[in-house]
């Protein structure tokens, strides 16, 4: 077991798992049924999916070529960073403009304030 | 907060110079002993020891990581059953947060743990608005994450 076969193990596990987050979020974007609990689905799984991809190819050339890519560590925090405000925007607008929720949703309505 | 960080920083850049050796590592060994004199002094200084907020900040992120990993998990699981039994609804959940700053930050770590996504938030700040994937027999445990995140997020800045 040299060192590059432990990188490639490595590297390839966490690949394998971003991956499989990232299938499992695209049937997530298939099955459930309105924009919201899509968003869900899209918002949480690519998030830890891309990490575990990005973090993949960083361990791998940090192992087996001793380089440290900055780059990817700044894709993955940009990544963080705005993810999440993507998913608060896009249920927020699709709330605002009244697209159809589902039915039996339990709702404690946020006041139209911004409604034009 | 950013001042102590700064005559921390300077703190060190003597140590560097008295040892006459410019190195990362003596960098360092100044920064950890600037920390200890900081401390020492903490009496004198107008805010907190600043170590304390740093540490509660990385607290926030070890409980972000658990939190993200058991979001995808409980997804995952709603996805991949035969039958979707999911009830969603939109809560509204009373912050005690007021800055700009830790209200965005709470509604990236609302959006990134299990089964909520921050949707909006009332114009006086006083509410925020969550999507939740599955509501009934999780009323409770999203306010008691909310409690923990907020908690988290006031050590923080406090």
């Amino acid at each position: 077991m040299n060192a590059s076969v432990i990188s490639e193990v490595i590297a390839g596990v966490f690949i394998l798992i971003g991956t499989l987050f990232i299938l499992f979020s695209s049937f997530g974007i298939i099955r459930l049924p309105d924009v919201y609990t899509r968003s869900h689905a899209a918002t949480k799984s690519t998030t830890l999916g891309v990490l575990c991809t990005l973090l993949g190819a960083f361990l791998y050339f940090w192992i087996t070529d001793g380089y440290i890519s900055i780059r990817l560590l700044l894709g993955i925090f940009f990544v963080f960073l705005t993810a999440p405000v993507a998913g608060h925007l896009i249920c927020r607008a699709a709330y605002v403009t009244n697209v159809e929720i589902v039915r039996d949703t339990a709702k404690q309505r946020p006041k139209a304030e911004r409604e034009h | 907060m950013a001042y102590q960080i700064l005559l921390n920083i300077v703190i060190a850049l003597i140590w560097a110079f008295l040892q006459n050796s410019y190195t990362g590592v003596d960098f360092l060994v100044g920064y950890v002993i600037g920390i200890l004199i900081l401390f020492v002094l903490r009496r004198f200084l107008k805010f907190d020891f600043y170590f304390r907020r740093v540490w509660a900040f990385i607290k926030l992120t070890l409980l972000f990581f658990k939190e993200l990993i058991k979001a995808n998990i409980d997804v995952i699981k709603i996805i991949l059953s035969p039958k979707l039994n999911i009830k969603p609804g939109i809560v509204a959940v009373p912050t005690k947060l007021e800055t700009d700053w830790e209200l965005t930050l709470l509604a990236a770590l609302v959006s990134l743990t299990p089964g909520t996504l921050s949707m909006d938030f009332s114009d006086d700040n006083k509410f925020i608005y969550i999507h939740a994937i599955h509501v009934p027999d999780k009323e409770e445990m999203i306010k008691q994450i909310q409690d923990t995140f907020e908690r988290a997020i006031l050590e923080v800045t406090k």
